[in-house]
């Protein structure tokens, strides 16, 4: 039997790239087929082919043996070819009932639109698959993770066979991915095959039947995962060695550089988000702050940085009160901050590179006098750190929307640890980034640690808060349920406390207040 | 070439593909991407004119119907004529300025050179509005009570103008401007303060500031500010030491205030791009989260926003008054500060688009009324010209379907310089 979809010597070249060179894939029926690859590698260009948005310029596709000439998003529907797009297609102001049927409207009566029809459709599709969606919720009041199920839905309610799915589990939290893994796996048993892109080693490992990575336009080959490990793949991707383990040394640890005591944050609808939290970071070492988003680290990070207004409680950076400082006297003071949303608070898209590197001290001398800007003093430093960091870009003066996620994540860095810092807050740093950027951002943070540097991590990433703090804390309803020494604990009692359970049931009750103890003294 | 050569020439290449790209081009191959949209917007509405010239003119009808070859030349000739007429209303007849020189008499010369100043005269007050519309933009404030504060601009202008008197126009000059921009900015300010502290948009509160300017310049001059001597409500003239010098003699009436405009345009551009003040504002503007992280006061800065765009309305209103008009009038302006809007998205709300876009629009609307005189054609087809201009010009993708420009933007959607990979 031929495969349910083989691509053969696809290449495409856009103005100066080869984006596809005669790339080769094949799906069988009921397999989830990883496409494993940096950002830029290529692969959302060939599912971009596939599903008819671009043309190929050599090369065919067949599905079940019978080649295809795909011209449209259309064609590729038509031949039961559906994808999911990293950001969803979705109408926030639509109940799921309505987002499924556009394009597609059942119509009874002679063209009013028959909702019943599609509602009834979208629940014996969701009971066969245990989707668990309702079909007259609206999009806007869903969880992302049930949003991305109702684009599945989209899909199966077409009838198509062949899933793309592109980088799906970029928005979800670990829980949500959990839950779209078992999805996946209910739906290649029925029949269904899935191509799964992303550049998380650890979900491939997973999940995947069959894994191929491609690396600048190439396929560099095809696996499984009991064949490679992890430590392969990455190193397939990248085209060299990474580290995935980070060798770090014990801390040297200092002066208590920032100290809150029963902090209190309400978040944006006036619920309580922080709970009365109490830590305190020194010099030296990363305290990382673990929980399933949506705990209140948000809230604790804005209210840390001056960017949101605390409800009670104290905070202290080098000994001065900053609980109702501005942004700009803590940044003074030496604290850094990776904000968790890069692009809407951590850069002006707008502005080139040089700008976004000074956002912070355009005001002062050199990169000002007086009120004047001094543009040569600004270009001559973007370029110092263009270079110190590795930020590719054409020049100083491109804009930052047009530079890759992996180096908008850099300028912030380069930004943010350039200047003398005492402690360092960063949100999300690596959230996603790929493979090779993920691992620079790691070490630039020990660095800093080794240099003496308080750094405060907050990260949704279990594996990210235990690879890189000495403490851990794990944040769940707005509390820490527990501070504990990042050697005595194990991912498993982190993951459990995470999920609510109490520190007793999770084994930790005792060393999380030995930690506590450690960490206030 | 082997494998690591061919992916390092790929990227070389796409880096020089990127650096041409018209954002980190030079200058001038920016400001010519710029420059070719609204050129090419032009150009299509003064086509599109022409078009609605023939099919409202009754001579074409006419003509068509007595044979279609007559029809095709009545519609040439009357474009010809129209377009003919509009350009020698606004910036003058070759023919008669030749015959004018020749002459050499000092007023036939004057007069054959009017229209093009006369263009520039209509100009300054576009500059001005399109200048304080363009910086609100900046700062993300949608400043629509421009024409508002054109009105208490002038009535600042006005006052200060006839009841400061005795004092030389080196002093009055300056002091007259300054009440004009005060008072708009007091008009900018009110709203700008309000969406800062109580959140209400400034789109819908200076539309309202807009209403009561309005009504209280028609009381004003109908009561306290209203000159004894009139039946009119028109405001005493102003005095003479207040009133803008003026360069030429008779009938040309251009005056300082252009070069004023100039002046202003050119500080703005100082301002927002040079200094601190304008980085904040800015910034303020393209990303308010970014701001704020960045530790700059954002609703300051957009109170500042509203109060620097409404002293610029103002300074449109306080030219008119005593460059031109040398008193408030009713409804002495015809909507500058709603045109303004529009001239700030043509001008791509740079300064120095806004002077460009600012002559484009007074050249239009100066010789639309000598193309109504000669040529019979009603003077609201400029109003047209300017809205199909500006619907080009907000919907970019047209202009280039029309002439197959390529996205400015390009580059396949891919990104290659990403990885960060070391080879």
């Amino acid at each position: 039997m031929p495969p349910v979809l083989e691509l053969r010597n696809i290449t495409k070249q856009f103005p100066g790239v080869l984006a596809n060179d005669h790339i080769n894939l094949s799906l069988e029926e009921g397999e989830i087929h990883a496409l494993l690859g940096e950002n830029g590698a290529g692969k959302t260009t060939l599912m971009n082919i596939l599903y008819g948005l671009y043309s190929p310029d050599e090369g065919e596709v067949t599905v079940r043996g019978e080649r295809l000439d795909i011209q449209s998003p259309s064609d590729a529907i038509a031949s039961g070819i559906g994808m999911v797009h990293q950001h969803f297609m979705l109408i926030p102001v639509f109940t799921v009932t309505e987002n499924v049927m556009l394009g597609e409207e059942a119509t009874k009566n002679g063209g009013f639109l028959d909702r019943k029809h599609t509602a009834d459709r979208i629940r014996e599709i969701s009971d066969q698959y245990n989707l668990e969606v309702d079909p007259d919720m609206y999009v806007r009041d869903i969880p992302v993770g049930v949003q991305q199920r109702v684009e599945i839905i989209k899909l199966l309610y077409r009838e198509a066979d062949i899933l793309i799915l592109d980088e799906p589990t970029a928005v979800l939290t670990p829980q949500e991915a959990g839950e779209l893994f078992k999805i996946l796996g209910r739906l290649v048993e029925r029949g269904k095959s899935v191509i799964f892109i992303t550049h998380k080693l650890q979900e491939v490992m997973e999940i995947a039947d069959r894994i191929t990575v491609i690396r600048r336009g190439k396929v560099v080959g095809t696996t499984t995962p009991k064949e490679a490990t992890k430590e392969k793949l990455a190193e397939m991707m990248v085209g060299r060695e990474v580290q995935l383990v980070l060798e770090k040394d014990a801390p040297n640890v200092g002066e208590e550089v920032l100290t809150v005591k029963e902090l209190l944050v309400l978040d944006e609808v006036k619920q309580v988000a922080v709970d009365g939290v109490s830590f305190s970071v020194r010099e030296g070492e990363v305290l990382g702050v673990a929980g399933v988003q949506g705990n209140g680290q948000t809230e604790l990070v804005k209210a840390l940085t001056g960017l949101q207004e605390l409800e009670d409680g104290e905070v202290t950076l080098l000994g001065e009160d900053i609980a109702h400082a501005t942004p700009r006297t803590i940044t003074e003071l030496g604290a850094a901050h990776i904000p968790e949303d890069r692009q809407k608070d951590g850069l002006v898209l707008s502005y080139p590179v040089a700008d976004n590197l000074v956002l912070c001290t355009y005001y002062k001398e050199p990169y000002a006098k007086g009120v004047v800007m001094q543009e040569q003093a600004i270009l001559e430093r973007a370029n110092e750190l263009i270079k110190q960091y590795d930020i590719r870009t054409p020049d100083a003066v491109t804009l930052a929307s047009s530079l890759s996620g992996g180096n908008q994540q850099k300028v912030i860095v380069a930004r943010e640890f350039s200047r003398p810092t005492k402690l360092i807050v960063a949100s999300q740093p690596t959230r996603g980034l790929d493979v090779g950027s993920i691992e620079y951002i790691h070490s630039q943070l020990l660095k800093k640690r080794d240099e003496g540097t308080g750094v405060l991590l907050v990260s949704s990433e279990l594996d990210e808060v235990m690879e890189l703090s000495d403490r851990i804390a794990v944040m769940y309803r707005g509390k820490f349920v527990a501070i504990i020494p990042a050697d005595k604990v194990s991912k498993e009692q982190v993951g459990l406390l995470m999920a609510g359970v109490s520190p007793e049931q999770a084994g930790v009750s005792e060393i999380n207040m030995l930690a506590n103890e450690e960490g206030n003294s | 070439m082997t494998e690591e050569k061919k992916v390092q020439k790929a990227s070389e290449i796409l880096v020089d593909e990127l650096t041409k790209e018209p954002e980190n081009g030079t200058w001038w191959q920016r400001a010519g991407q710029s420059l070719l949209i609204p050129l090419l917007a032009v150009l299509t509405g003064l086509i599109l004119g022409a078009v609605f010239i023939i099919i409202t003119s009754e001579d074409v009808y006419a003509a068509f119907g007595r044979s279609f070859g007559q029809g095709v030349g009545e519609a040439l000739r009357i474009v010809w004529d129209s377009y003919r007429a509009l350009f020698a209303g606004s910036l003058g007849d070759p023919a008669r300025i030749s015959a004018a020189l020749q002459s050499g008499d000092g007023e036939t010369i004057r007069r054959a050179f009017n229209p093009f100043f006369e263009s520039l005269v209509a100009s300054t007050p576009y500059i001005f509005g399109g200048l304080a519309l363009a910086l609100g933009f900046r700062a993300g404030v949608f400043n629509i009570g421009a024409e508002g504060q054109v009105f208490v601009g002038a009535i600042f202008a006005a006052f200060v103008g006839y009841a400061v008197k005795g004092v030389p126009a080196i002093i009055h000059i300056p002091l007259a401007l300054m009440a004009g921009a005060l008072g708009g900015a007091i008009w900018g300010f009110i709203p700008g303060w309000l969406k800062a502290a109580t959140g209400g948009h400034e789109v819908i509160n200076t539309i309202m500031m807009n209403y009561v300017a309005f009504r209280l310049s028609e009381w004003l001059l109908a009561g306290p500010m209203k000159r004894p001597d009139s039946f009119n409500p028109v405001s005493p003239t102003i005095e003479e030491s207040a009133m803008l010098p003026q360069f030429f003699g008779y009938p040309i009436r251009f005056h300082l205030g252009f070069f004023l405009a100039l002046g202003v345009a050119w500080f703005v551009y100082w301002l927002l791009f040079k200094t601190t003040w304008g980085f904040n504002l800015r910034t303020v503007g393209a990303n308010p989260s970014a701001a704020k992280y960045a530790g700059i006061k954002v609703t300051r800065y957009m109170v500042l926003g509203m109060t620097i765009s409404g002293a610029l309305a103002g300074l449109a209103g306080t030219n008119e008054v005593l460059g031109l008009n040398h008193n408030l009038a009713l409804a002495f302006s015809s909507g500058y500060g709603f045109d303004s809007i529009a001239l700030a998205l043509l001008g791509n709300n740079h300064p120095a688009g806004v002077v460009f876009a600012a002559l484009l629009f007074g050249t239009l609307r100066n010789g639309a009324t000598k193309m109504q005189v000669s040529a019979g054609i009603p003077i609201d087809i400029i109003s047209i010209l300017q809205a199909v201009i500006l619907i080009f010009i907000a919907a970019p993708a047209i202009i280039r379907t029309i002439y197959r420009l390529r996205e400015a933007k390009d580059t396949g959607g891919v990104q290659m310089i990403s990885g960060w990979g070391g080879n």
